[in-house]
């Protein structure tokens, strides 16, 4: 006689705890062919509020932290990932109906795109910045640096590998971030989020929202303490409502991305969210 | 006598040979708006110096069909080396009618001569002949090799510094290949036609740019219409309209806005200098700056010096004549800005702040305003928060850095900060912190073609100056969009041998993935900051 499995709680993840959503709400998950895999927790606008306090609050520390150091924290997720790489790929063949090979193959590119981006936290600066030869005595010197709290909607076609190349790029100048997960595939999301909150990424920097995006995006588009909106994974939605109701705190936004391009891995992602803050200081032998 | 008594010294008009009446410049010619027009005056005498033409939709469809052909048929055919010949020889044209180009702006803006002689035409000559050696050279912008322009920009401007943001806008988008409808601000279109000229001497070939002059409707006008990039600079709120209205296309945009910096004074600063860099910071242009230092952070134990000092320093500025060379404070812009400054000042006096003013003789005619500070100001306050954009100054104190960082950055504005300060260490340790685009370390309002200027949070969006700049009227060849027109036309037909043109004319007009479906509210009032 087989063994009874032991079925896991998915819930939100939001300043490095594992919460129900306030609302007590939760929807069915379902596997390809309509199986029941989960209920997982349906986030409200109250969550999405707490998740973006919990972000603000991380901004200082993870933006301060030296470049050095937020590279080898992101790469330490690789390390994890990899860890539970036999989990994930479980997870996706079961929740997108796909071949083992396949989901094997956006683990290991989710897992791979980890590491690009843990490369780049300590060089993107060199490449994005200038020394500017300005005509009188100053050294003048711009440099990207985060633009603060980023809300983004993850691609909603995969479990996976849309949510880690939404996520990782904003996280490497030192953002923090909150994010909607794939509203058909939420469960490999909150996996990650443990992968997360087992790694040294401080609390707060990263903020996972499972259920509808329709409902929830519109109160983080609106909301005067995100910074910018990545609708990357928004292109079903109503995005251009969110890019109006964005435009009333001159967020920096975002437009969907579509097809298999969408979200790929680019140094634009990184910079993206950044500001460039030029600094002018005098020069004088006196 | 007192050393403040002077012989007027008065730059003569004499320089300018200017028309009754100005046309609109579209596709090389000038020619008559279907708009009521409108008379430019002097804000320092209130007489009238010409007639203007005001665009319509219909007049500013026509310059942005000007700006499509040109584009398609020659500027983006051309060279870069050839596009940066053309923007060469704008610039030395400017350094020759420098003089001519100076007295118009200070006549038609009411700004200093000696500031419109000495910083705004200079920097226009700069600003052109830095981004002239940038268009041959695109491959190291930062976007990777064969970056694409994206064709036809529309730019609105402020009346603030008229020839100036005419140059931030117009220099960067030659450079980048793609070509301009401009609209200046309703009080200060002078210089912009006089500048149009200047591009028939140079030769530039019909509508590359294209000058349409006019009201606020205009400005949203050119904003609706059929542009692939939209550059504002302008206050906050037109800001906010601007990026709803653009909502849902595929225009790229750039938002140079409003402003409340911090300049902060510690104790230990160069005293002479951080006076004069607080009068330059709030005194300059009238206070007509995005990016004045509006809001003076001084450390408590100074606090009573720096004040005494700065009121002693405000009692010697000489305020009059803008065309007279002794002259430090011009005129206000307009009656509709004069009017603002004085609201202002009279809540901040309602709140409780003291007011000072400097005690200057105000001339009978035109608009003036004596340079002011208020003292005992509290964070709360609407002179601490929003924008004058006058010769005015609010002081604060404070203890620690700490809470110098922390009431600086108290502002939902982003834009620019001063520090003074004698230890290098704290200077950019609190620069570190501040969240504002563009920061000045014992010295205020800088500006160089070569630095990248533009803010954080509710200031806007995007760099104007230096690399930074360029990129904004560039895409990288290989993005998203440019890969979706790729597709579109592999799948339409044999597109891989499409010549290198038409690759670009694709490229620069890619399919919309989804149409706006808002149209075009009043998104615009009075393109002005």
């Amino acid at each position: 006689m087989s063994r009874l499995t032991v079925p896991k709680t998915y819930k939100l993840f939001i300043g490095g705890a594992f919460p129900r959503s306030e609302s007590g709400r939760t929807y069915e998950v379902t596997n390809a062919s309509g199986g029941f895999l989960a209920n997982a927790a349906k986030a409200s606008r109250k969550d999405a509020r707490d998740a973006v306090v919990a972000a603000r609050g991380a901004v200082a520390g993870w933006a301060g932290a030296t470049a050095y150091n937020r590279g080898q924290v992101l790469y330490r997720i690789a390390e994890l990932l990899e860890g539970r790489r036999a989990q994930f790929v479980a997870e996706i063949e079961e929740a997108e109906g796909v071949s083992r090979a396949a989901a094997g193959a956006q683990v290991d590119e989710a897992i791979d795109r980890w590491v690009w981006y843990a490369g780049w936290a300590d060089k993107f600066a060199q490449v994005a910045g200038n020394a500017n030869p300005v005509a009188g005595p100053y050294f003048n010197l711009s440099v990207p640096e985060p633009t603060g709290v980023v809300a983004i909607v993850a691609p909603q076609d995969s479990a996976l590998l849309g949510l880690v190349s939404a996520v990782a790029p904003a996280l490497v100048a030192g953002n923090a971030v909150v994010v909607v997960a794939s509203e058909r595939f939420p469960l490999s999301a909150i996996s990650l989020a443990e992968v997360l909150a087992t790694s040294d990424v401080p609390k707060g920097v990263v903020n996972v929202l499972t259920g509808s995006p329709a409902e929830i995006a519109p109160w983080l588009a609106s909301h005067a303490d995100v910074n910018a909106l990545d609708l990357v994974g928004a292109g079903a939605l109503d995005w251009i409502d969110l890019e109006i109701a964005a435009a009333d705190t001159l967020k920096r936004v975002h437009r969907p991305e579509q097809g298999t391009d969408a979200a790929a891995p680019s140094l634009e992602r990184i910079v993206g969210f950044t500001e460039t803050k030029t600094v002018w200081h005098t020069k004088s032998l006196r | 006598m007192s050393f403040l008594e002077y012989a007027p010294a008065p730059e003569s008009r004499a320089i300018l040979s200017l028309r009754d009446r100005y046309g609109l410049f579209i596709d090389g010619e000038f020619v008559d708006g279907r708009g009521t027009p409108f008379q430019t005056i002097s804000p320092a005498s209130e007489e009238r110096i010409a007639e203007i033409a005001s665009a319509n939709a219909e007049d500013v469809a026509d310059a942005v069909a000007a700006a499509r052909r040109a584009y398609e048929r020659v500027w983006s055919k051309m060279s870069g080396r050839d596009r940066g010949k053309y923007l060469f020889r704008i610039a030395r044209l400017v350094q020759e009618r420098a003089r001519e180009l100076a007295v118009a702006e200070s006549l038609d803006n009411g700004k200093p001569i000696k500031e419109s002689r000495d910083v705004d035409v200079p920097l226009v000559a700069a600003w052109f002949f830095y981004y002239a050696g940038w268009a041959d050279k695109l491959d190291h912008a930062g976007l990777g090799a064969d970056p694409r322009a994206l064709g036809v920009a529309g730019q609105v401007i402020p009346w603030n510094f008229p020839l100036l943001m005419l140059a931030w806008k117009i220099a960067p988008a030659l450079a980048a290949g793609n070509t301009v409808v401009l609209k200046p601000a309703e009080t200060t279109p002078l210089t912009a036609l006089l500048f149009a000229e200047i591009l028939q001497q140079a030769e530039l070939p019909a509508g590359v740019v294209n000058i349409v002059t006019g009201a606020g409707e205009t400005g949203a006008a050119l904003v609706a219409a059929d542009v692939d990039k939209v550059a504002f600079t302008g206050s906050t709120g037109v800001g906010r309209a601007i990026a709803k209205q653009v909502a849902g296309t595929q225009k790229k945009v750039t938002l140079e806005l409003g402003g409340k910096a911090a300049n902060i004074v510690f104790d230990d600063a160069p005293i002479d200098q951080a006076i004069e860099g607080i009068v330059n910071g709030i005194f300059f242009n009238q206070g007509h700056v995005c990016c004045a230092g509006s809001r003076l952070l001084v450390q408590e134990n100074i606090h009573d010096e720096v004040v005494d000092r700065l009121k002693q320093r405000l009692s010697t500025l000489r305020l009059g004549d803008p065309l007279d060379k002794n002259t430090d404070i011009g005129a206000i812009n307009s009656a509709a800005q004069l009017a603002r400054i004085r609201e202002l000042s009279d809540v901040g006096v309602a709140e409780g702040a003291e007011r000072w003013s400097a005690p200057c003789e105000l001339p009978a005619e035109g608009f003036w305003f004596a340079p002011t500070i208020f003292t005992g100001v509290e964070t709360s306050h609407r002179i601490a928060r929003e924008e004058v954009f006058g010769p005015v100054l609010s002081v604060l104190s404070f203890r620690t850095p700490q809470e110098a960082i922390a009431k600086a950055n108290n502002t939902p504005y982003g834009l620019s900060a001063g520090i003074w300060s004698d230890k290098g260490s704290r200077i950019l340790a609190v620069a570190d912190q501040l969240r504002a685009g563009v920061i000045w370390a014992n010295t205020f309002n800088r500006f160089d073609p070569a630095s990248p200027f533009g803010g954080y949070k509710e200031s806007g969006y995007g760099r104007e100056g230096g690399r930074h700049g360029l990129g904004a009227y560039l895409a990288p060849a290989t993005s998203r969009s440019a890969r979706a027109a790729r597709a579109v036309e592999a799948s339409a037909a044999p597109a891989a041998k499409a010549s290198p043109a038409a690759k670009a004319d694709a490229e620069a007009k890619p399919a919309p993935a989804k149409r706006s479906r808002r149209s075009s509210k009043s998104a615009e009032k009075g393109a002005a900051k």
